[in-house]
C-alpha cells in the first residue's frame, strides 16, 4: 500500500470528523432555534439550512472560492491576518461544514419537534434549568436522532465531491481526499488505484453504517 | 395561603376568552377546579405554576410574591415551589422509576425522601424499570411521587385520572387522599369527575368562562337544593302521558329510565327534553350494597 494512498484516506476521514464535530455543536443550537423559535425569520434560516440539499454542490463552491479569493472583501480581511482559506484544508472544512449543514439539523430537528412540551415543562417546574433540561432530559431522549445527525453529516462529508472540487484543488496531503482522487486516478486510466479508493470508500461507509444501525436498533429495544 | 388575581387574554376554539381568576386558597386545602372544558382550569393551573405569564395581576403564596404586573415580579417555574403532575405524566423515558425522582432531588434528604415516596406509592418492585414498561396508573404514581420529592408548598393535577380505568382511578384517589392527609400539601385539582370531586377535595372552585363563579364544599354545590330528609335526582323529560286527573312522566335519571306518577297540575309545569328535579321524603330508605 504506497503512502499516498493512506495520506489520502487518512486526510478524507480527518476532514469528515473534524466537520462533523463542528456540525454537532452547530446543529444542536440549530436544530433547537429552528424547532423553538417564533420569530419571522425562522422560515429564512430553515430555507439557508436546507438550501444544500437541492443547490448544486458548484454554485456553493464557487461563491465560496470567490469569498475566500484575496480579491474579495472576505478574503482580503483574512489575507491581511495570515489565514488562507482556498486551496487549503481549513477551507475544505468550512465549505463541508456549510454543505453537510442540513444532514446534522434535519434529523435532530424531526426529533426535537417530536418530544412532548410537557417533558420540558415537568424538568422547569423541577427546578432545572433550560440548559440543564437540555442536557440531562432532552439530549438522551434524542439520541436517535443525534446519532442519525452524526452519521449521515459524517458519511456525506466522505462522499462530498463538487465542493471539494471548486474550492480545494487536488493538492496531495492538504487537500486532495478520496473522493477526488477516484476521479483523478480514472482519468489518467489508473483504473486499478481508483478501485483501491472506491472499494475502500465503499467498505469503511458500509461498515459505519452498519454498526451505527445495528447499535441503535439494540438502544431501541431497551426503551420499549 | 394563596391569593391569586390575574388576567390573561386566551384563544380557545370559540374565539378570544378574556379569562380574570381571583380566587384565595387555604393552607393545606384540597381545592378542586371543576366546569367545563375549555373555561380555563388548565390555564389557570399553569399561570400558578408559571408556565404561562398572565397578561397583569398578582399571585402570593404565604407572603412571598410569585407574579406581580405593576412591580414586574415573575419568578420563573423553577423558582416556585410546585409539583406539577401533568395529564400526560411527562415522565423521562430514559430514565428509571427511581432516577426519574432522583432528578428532581436537590439534596441527600430529598434523595433519601425519593425513597421513602417510592415505597409510599407501592413502586419499590418497578424502581428500576423505564416508564415505557409501566401502565398508566403506575406512571401516574411515578409522577405524583416525583412532584413531591422537593417538598413543594403547591402540589398541582392537571386531570390525573382522566385516562386510567374505574378501578385503577378509586385506587388512586384513595392514595391521593391518603398522601394529602399524610403530608397535608396544599393540593389543587382538575378534575370532570363527581365522585373524585366530593370524595377528595374540602372546597370545589367552580369555573365558567375563565372566571372563578362560586367556591363552596363541593356537596354545597351538586346538592344545592339541600333538604334534609329527602331524596333529589335531576332527570331529564322523556315522555308525559295525561289521563286525567293523572299524568305519567318517564324521566331519564342518570342512565336508569324512572316512571311515575304526578297529579295532572304538575305534570302542565313540565315540559319534554328539559330538565327536572325529583325530590322524595327519603326519611331512612332503603340503599342496599350492589355485588
Amino acid at each position: 500500500m504506497n503512502s499516498e494512498f493512506l495520506f489520502t484516506m487518512v486526510l478524507t476521514f480527518k476532514l469528515a470528523a473534524v466537520t462533523t464535530i463542528i456540525l454537532l455543536f452547530i446543529g444542536i443550537p440549530l436544530a433547537v432555534f429552528l424547532v423553538f423559535s417564533k420569530t419571522r425569520f425562522k422560515s429564512i434560516a430553515e430555507t439557508i439550512v436546507s438550501m444544500p440539499l437541492v443547490l448544486p454542490p458548484s454554485v456553493l463552491g464557487f461563491y465560496l472560492l470567490l469569498a475566500f479569493s484575496p480579491a474579495s472583501f472576505i478574503g482580503k480581511y483574512l489575507t491581511s491576518h495570515g489565514i488562507r482559506l482556498a486551496f487549503s484544508f481549513e477551507g475544505l472544512v468550512i465549505g463541508s461544514v456549510l454543505f453537510s449543514l442540513p444532514f446534522m439539523v434535519h434529523p435532530i430537528q424531526s426529533a426535537l419537534s417530536q418530544v412532548p412540551t410537557s417533558i420540558f415543562e415537568a424538568a422547569y417546574t423541577l427546578g432545572k434549568s433550560k440548559m440543564e433540561t437540555m442536557i440531562r432530559v432532552i439530549l438522551p431522549v434524542i439520541r436517535h436522532g443525534l446519532v442519525s445527525g452524526i452519521v449521515l453529516a459524517f458519511a456525506h462529508t466522505v462522499g462530498e465531491f463538487g465542493v471539494i472540487l471548486m474550492i480545494g484543488g487536488n493538492i496531495p496531503g492538504e487537500t486532495r481526499v478520496a473522493s477526488i482522487a477516484i476521479y483523478d486516478e480514472v482519468e489518467s486510466l489508473n483504473y486499478a488505484m481508483a478501485h483501491q479508493y472506491a472499494l475502500t470508500l465503499f467498505a469503511v461507509t458500509f461498515a459505519i453504517l452498519l454498526l451505527v444501525y445495528a447499535l441503535n436498533k439494540k438502544s431501541l429495544e431497551g426503551m420499549r | 395561603m394563596i391569593r391569586i388575581d390575574v388576567v390573561k387574554q386566551l384563544s380557545s376554539a370559540d374565539g378570544i376568552l378574556k379569562a380574570h381568576f381571583e380566587l384565595t386558597i387555604r393552607d393545606r386545602e384540597f381545592l378542586t377546579l371543576y366546569g367545563p372544558s375549555g373555561a380555563g382550569k388548565t390555564t389557570l393551573l399553569r399561570l400558578i405554576a408559571g408556565l404561562e405569564v398572565p397578561d397583569s395581576g398578582s399571585i402570593e403564596v404565604d407572603g412571598t410574591v410569585w407574579f406581580d404586573s405593576a412591580k414586574k415580579i415573575n419568578l420563573p417555574p423553577q423558582k416556585r415551589s410546585i409539583g406539577f403532575v401533568f395529564q400526560d405524566y411527562a415522565l423521562f423515558p430514559t430514565m428509571s422509576v427511581r432516577q426519574n425522582l432522583l432528578f428532581a432531588a436537590q439534596n441527600n434528604q430529598q434523595r433519601a425522601y425519593a425513597d421513602t415516596l417510592i415505597e409510599m406509592t407501592e413502586l419499590g418492585a418497578l424502581s428500576h424499570r423505564l416508564p415505557a414498561t409501566l401502565s398508566g396508573g403506575q406512571k401516574q404514581r411515578v409522577a405524583l411521587a416525583r412532584a413531591l420529592v422537593r417538598h413543594p408548598k403547591i402540589l398541582v393535577l392537571d386531570e390525573p385520572l382522566s385516562a386510567l380505568d374505574p378501578t385503577m382511578r378509586q385506587k388512586l384517589q384513595d392514595e391521593l387522599s391518603l398522601i394529602h392527609k399524610k403530608l397535608g400539601i396544599t393540593t389543587l385539582l382538575v378534575s370532570h369527575d363527581i365522585a373524585e370531586t366530593v370524595k377528595l377535595s374540602n372546597r370545589l372552585a367552580n369555573i365558567q368562562t375563565g372566571r372563578v363563579a362560586s367556591i363552596c364544599p363541593p356537596m354545597d354545590f351538586f346538592t344545592p337544593h339541600s333538604l334534609s330528609g329527602k331524596l333529589q335526582l335531576i332527570g331529564e323529560v322523556l315522555k308525559l302521558e295525561t289521563e286525567p286527573p293523572i299524568t305519567i312522566v318517564t324521566l331519564l335519571v342518570g342512565s336508569s329510565v324512572v316512571r311515575t306518577v304526578i297529579s295532572q297540575n304538575e305534570g302542565e309545569s313540565l315540559c319534554i327534553g328539559k330538565h327536572a328535579l325529583i325530590a322524595v321524603k327519603a326519611f331512612n330508605p332503603i340503599i342496599l350494597p350492589l355485588s
